[in-house]
């Protein structure tokens, strides 16, 4: 088998002429070249960065500063602890409610209840829609003068403010990001679905199972694959989440993000390297899910 | 053998009333979910000075395009929209065509690096963007220096593009790869005996066979890549040149009384995706499978 593989390995190479080599060195060189200039290398400097005093401005400015980007941030920031607990929260929101919801929801419309091609698009369709799109509807619907306030019978002249207050924002901010969601996770658990043998579903259904059992001991099992994919995305998401508060805010003060307090000492006036401190401690909650991941889909390959 | 057939029946019928309920519960949470957007176009068709005399909920007096027309004029949103298509099309272009030339390679070819190479690209597209913005707003601008025009990139649609292409091609490498898979070797091997060389082997042998593939891909990088806004507020320092979801979030700011207006301008800014999911709805659904799902 080994000697077989070989074989065709050294058969293959032997009969590339020098112009296929050189088509070859292209097909791979450029675009990697464009990846790692424009992905890695930066990431790695923003890494460097991180331990360094930079306002942005002039590269001579930069100073060596240790820990001291790190120190600032976990002892002398208490938005960072916020930002955490956000984003925590977000994960806990997407893991308990809006995945299973999506999931649910795929579920369902798999059985072909009638209708469900449209419910498919209908679910989808936020999904596709650009954040800055998704910022405004949702500022329609909740803002002094929109449709919910009208609905609780609040014009403009007494209307409450949803977006500062603290008490219901969180939750307002998390039901629109679920919005998004719900959808995009029935969409991919749906596609996965389609790979269940119905007979199997079937079957089950005839035999006396519950809808629950034959959830867990059917569909769980069959979809392992896709539910860690699932899980991963939640995550990731969960962790790179800002660009709707951002939307909504444009400044980290009220609902704290991670990801938004990288951006606010890179795209404001005054430029920090907490910045890069902030980013690299991302990558460093991404890093385990996106392994995860890379085992998952690479399961053959890694062999 | 009767019984069966009974038990069958009621089985059955159990199962449709059940699936009516589902239906009719699924169905009107449909509508709440799609009725923010039905809102907003309701409102673009209202003018704004009604709303204001009688309210939200008031019974039009007369539904029209005018804020629509007002968008197009007073916001610009025509050369916003155009900005959107000079920055996506290339870069879908170039994201799949570079996506395919790993994924040939990787596929096709036995090299030691092929799955490192699969593993750059893969765990590149999943990288925390922020990561990246300072090193590759001053690479832009270096760039530019070197050559004596330092808006050569930054600020500039080729800089746009180039970031574009430089996160998707990751997502893209991977699908066309997994996908790249399903074609037998013989296919190859055939063409390497008849002495087709490898951008002919490429070009006229794996490509056409990628179609499928690649229709899917374009749709979901048509939309990935025209509703990003953040690289457009980082590189592009011209209000004039940025695209439209970006451009949008400043006029959020400036029409912020007039959400009639504001709503037409979100309207249209949403339309080109909207359209396309609606049209390409299986391409959609099929690239979404080919990337996250492969079992």
């Amino acid at each position: 088998m080994k000697t077989a593989a070989t074989e065709v390995k050294n058969r293959s190479r032997r009969s590339l002429s020098k112009a296929d080599r050189f088509t070859l060195s292209a097909f791979v060189g450029i675009p990697t070249f464009l990846q790692i200039i424009l992905l890695w290398v930066p990431a790695v400097v923003t890494i460097i960065l991180s331990f360094t005093y930079w306002n942005g401005v002039r590269l001579s400015d930069i100073k060596w500063a240790g820990l001291s980007n790190y120190r600032n941030i976990f002892f002398d920031n208490p938005i960072f602890y916020e930002a955490l607990k956000n984003n925590a929260l977000w994960l806990l929101w997407f893991i308990v409610i809006a995945t299973p919801l999506g999931i649910l929801l795929a579920y369902q419309i798999d059985r072909q209840i009638k209708g469900h091609k449209i419910y498919e698009s209908i679910y989808y369709l936020p999904v596709v829609l650009s954040l800055a799109v998704i910022g405004i509807i949702w500022n329609f619907m909740l803002q002094p003068g929109g449709f919910v306030q009208g609905l609780m019978g609040r014009d403009i002249g007494n209307a409450i403010s949803i977006w500062g207050n603290d008490s219901i924002n969180t939750y307002v901010i998390l039901g629109v990001a679920s919005w998004r969601h719900i959808g995009y996770i029935m969409l991919l658990y749906l596609s996965g679905l389609k790979s269940v043998d119905p007979a199997l579903r079937e079957a089950a259904a005839m035999d006396g199972a519950t809808e629950w059992q034959i959830f867990r001991k059917i569909i769980l099992p069959t979809m392992q694959p896709v539910n860690i994919i699932i899980i991963v995305i939640t995550l990731i998401e969960s962790l790179r989440a800002f660009d709707l508060v951002y939307i909504i805010y444009g400044s980290p003060t009220i609902f704290p993000l991670l990801n938004l307090l990288v951006f606010q000492n890179f795209a404001g006036q005054g430029i920090s390297m907490k910045g890069a401190a902030y980013a690299v401690i991302l990558l460093l909650l991404c890093i385990v899910p996106i392994i995860t991941y890379l085992r998952v889909v690479f399961k053959e390959d890694l062999k | 053998m009767s019984s069966g057939i009974v038990q069958d029946a009621a089985y059955k019928n159990k199962q449709k009333r059940k699936d009516f309920f589902i239906s009719l519960f699924i169905g009107i949470f449909a509508i709440v979910w799609i009725f923010p957007i039905l809102w907003t176009v309701w409102t673009s068709l209202r003018p704004y000075s009604e709303i204001i005399r009688n309210g939200i909920f008031s019974w039009p007096e007369r539904l029209t395009l005018d804020n629509y027309v007002n968008a197009i004029q007073e916001m610009n949103i025509g050369q916003y929209l155009l900005n959107s298509l000079i920055v996506t099309i290339p870069s879908v272009i170039l994201t799949l065509f570079f996506g395919s030339l790993i994924a040939f390679v990787v596929t096709r070819y036995n090299f030691k690096f092929n799955l490192w190479l699969l593993l750059v690209f893969t765990a590149g597209n999943m990288l925390p963007i922020v990561l990246t913005y300072i090193p590759v707003f001053w690479l832009f601008l270096w760039i530019g220096d070197l050559f004596g025009n330092r808006n050569l990139i930054y600020n500039n649609y080729a800089g746009l593009i180039l970031v574009h292409v430089g996160f998707q091609v990751g997502f893209a490498t991977f699908v066309l790869s997994s996908y790249m898979k399903t074609i037998p070797k013989e296919i190859s091997e055939s063409a390497k005996v008849d002495g087709a060389n490898v951008f002919r082997h490429y070009w006229n042998v794996i490509l056409p066979l990628l179609r499928p593939a690649l229709a899917a891909l374009s749709v979901l990088m048509t939309t990935w890549i025209y509703n990003e806004f953040f690289w457009a507020l980082v590189l592009m320092s011209d209000d004039s040149k940025r695209p439209i979801t970006s451009a949008l979030r400043r006029l959020q700011g400036q029409y912020v009384t007039d959400f009639n207006l504001l709503a037409a301008g979100a309207i249209i800014a949403a339309a080109p995706t909207v359209i396309l999911f609606l049209v390409m709805r299986k391409q959609f659904v099929s690239g979404l499978t080919l990337g996250s799902t492969k079992g």
